[in-house]
């Protein structure tokens, strides 16, 4: 246990040192997005000011998720691929699972704090069009829990899959599509115009993160069902750890 | 005495890896070999050898296809991470991590073995100073001299003062005044009682500062004992190397005269230099020297080299070590 807090203690102290370039990588496409859907185009008439309410929970979820991801997956990639610098931690006196469950947790601290960052500017961004009815604070902080959960595993099974000549293609081939069939953009409920396509995006995790923050955030609004919104979470989030944590051994000892 | 590592028939086989090069590799093919408390030990052997992946077993970095390792006592299968609160690892490659300072590296290290926070500051202290590493120790390790960071690795690897130090290649890529440093800093803590176990394909390294030396090539031991014993085993271990001037054919009339010389095991003539190999050289050159004369050869230069692990490994495996 002692050992798991040094190494928590090592990661904190590396992200504290760079704290302000983690606050530009998490604020910069929030901020972005939320200028010009939550506070230009509905000035301009062409999107609805109601439009701030469906886009906050997206923004919200999609920021924890790329947060804790890249919080596991960049520093894997590099230390594993390339410089070993993560050996050190390896020869520490705990399991090589622990280890790696100490990455995880890693990834989901740094995913709260990315949402704890963006919920309140984006609410500064979009405040007069704004109508959050967070009902449920149970609810809003098991989805944020398990959200940053499931992206940190995630970001194991991406962090010991992925060569370091290849961190361009990830985010290029594989989070491209995530985002953009994330429904952190739109809700899924409205998919149901084009039914193909609301079945295939459940393939997608991040869907169940942006409609478990619309449930949590904004309700009034419908969202997909709770069972299935936690279905999918508990479901990719076991699935990703089962695999995150395989990797991780596989490629700590030979 | 007591016995710090205990290997018994130890094998490494890695499975192929593509369907094209379907041969099984064993990189360790059962080797045994035990380490005295206290004891400096040495793998040496060609790159290939084995003396790696031999390494990764005794400090659990990977697990043993057959045989079995103990370390201190513990199996290193059965029970890893108790084995890695006895050991100290510097590995081949620089793997100081780079987002911290060098003081910082020694204590986050003690901190992950659960070192006391005044035990740390202090014995990192000590050991940046003992390193000459004190003045650049607030810098990251990525401005480092190659000496540098290998001396910051040793000292990490004893911050949390382990039974056994393990250091792979700790000189390999040095120029000769920092790995000079290292063997200076190696012996010392021998003399201070810390277990070393070091592999190196240097045989001077090897030689310099090994009690025992198990040579190893693919996967295998071939012989080990102490400097000392290995080099004098080698049959013919001194070689006299003679240039000479003549006419032609008494350079081969010598060649073929020296054989009967006492002590000689081989005669190897070649353009004008013979080669003589001998299992003493007491009284060899001057004899040799005789003969030449009788024979009318002029020797122009001769040379007399000790027995050498060098010429072992060549005896046993019919290469070189640096091959």
């Amino acid at each position: 246990m002692s050992t798991m807090l040094a190494l928590l203690h090592r990661d904190m102290r590396v992200a504290r040192r760079e704290l302000k370039f983690f606050f530009l990588r998490v604020g910069i496409q929030p901020i972005l997005f939320t200028f010009i859907f939550g506070y230009v185009m509905p000035r301009l008439g062409i999107v609805q000011g109601g439009y701030a309410n469906e886009l906050l929970p997206g923004i919200l979820a999609l920021s924890m998720t790329l947060s804790g991801m890249q919080a596991v997956a960049l520093p894997l990639v590099v230390e594993f691929g390339w410089t070993k610098e993560i050996e050190d931690r390896l020869l520490a006196p705990i399991s090589i699972t622990g280890v790696a469950v100490e990455k995880i947790i890693v990834g989901i601290i740094q995913a709260i704090i990315a949402g704890l960052f963006v919920l309140p500017l984006a609410w500064l961004m979009m405040g007069t069009h704004l109508d959050l009815q967070p009902r449920n604070f149970f609810l809003l902080i098991s989805v944020a829990i398990i959200t940053g959960w499931l992206f940190a595993a995630f970001g194991m099974v991406m962090g010991t899959i992925v060569e370091p000549q290849q961190i361009g293609l990830m985010f290029n081939v594989l989070l491209g599509p995530m985002i953009f069939f994330g429904c952190a953009y739109y809700p899924w409920a409205s998919l149901q115009v084009l039914p193909w396509f609301q079945k295939f995006v459940m393939i997608n995790p991040l869907v169940y993160a942006s409609e478990g923050f619309r449930a949590a955030l904004t309700p009034q609004l419908g969202h997909m069902p709770l069972w299935l919104i936690f279905g999918g979470l508990v479901g990719f989030c076991a699935l990703f750890t089962y695999l995150g944590l395989h990797n991780f051994q596989r490629r700590s000892v030979d | 005495m007591d016995k710090v590592i205990a290997v018994e028939s130890l094998q490494k086989t890695y499975k192929p890896k593509s369907r094209r090069s379907p041969l099984e590799v064993k990189a360790v093919d059962g080797i045994s070999f035990e380490v005295d408390r206290g004891e400096f030990f040495g793998l040496l052997g060609p790159n290939g050898a084995g003396k790696t992946t031999t390494i990764g077993v005794l400090t659990t970095r990977v697990l043993p296809t057959g045989g079995r390792a103990l370390v201190d006592g513990i199996d290193v299968r059965r029970d890893p991470v108790s084995v890695k609160r006895r050991i100290g690892v510097c590995p081949q490659v620089n793997n100081l991590d780079r987002s911290l300072t060098g003081r910082e590296n020694l204590l986050f290290h003690a901190e992950y073995f659960g070192v006391p926070k005044r035990v740390r500051e202090q014995r990192a202290n000590e050991l940046l100073n003992r390193f000459q590493l004190a003045e650049r120790a607030d810098e990251k390790p990525t401005v480092y001299s190659g000496g540098m960071a290998q001396r910051l690795k040793i000292a990490r690897a004893l911050m949390h003062d382990p039974a056994i130090l393990f250091l792979d290649e700790p000189t390999t890529g040095l120029d000769p005044q920092a790995r000079r440093a290292i063997w200076d800093l190696l012996r010392e803590l021998n003399e201070k009682g810390q277990t070393i176990f070091l592999t190196t394909h240097y045989m001077e390294e090897a030689d310099q500062l090994c009690r025992r030396i198990a040579i190893m090539d693919e996967g295998k031991l071939l012989q080990m004992d102490t400097p000392a014993s290995l080099k004098a085993g080698v049959p013919g271990g001194y070689l006299i190397e003679l240039q000479v001037q003549s006419a032609d054919g008494a350079v081969n009339s010598l060649a073929s005269a020296l054989p009967a010389l006492a002590g000689v095991v081989d005669v190897k003539a070649q353009n004008n230099t013979i080669r003589v190999y001998a299992d003493k050289a007491e009284g060899l050159l001057a004899n040799a020297m005789r003969v030449a004369g009788e024979q009318g050869v002029m020797v122009t230069d001769a040379h007399v080299s000790e027995p050498s692990l060098e010429n072992l490994f060549l005896h046993l495996t019919g290469r070189s070590l640096r091959d």
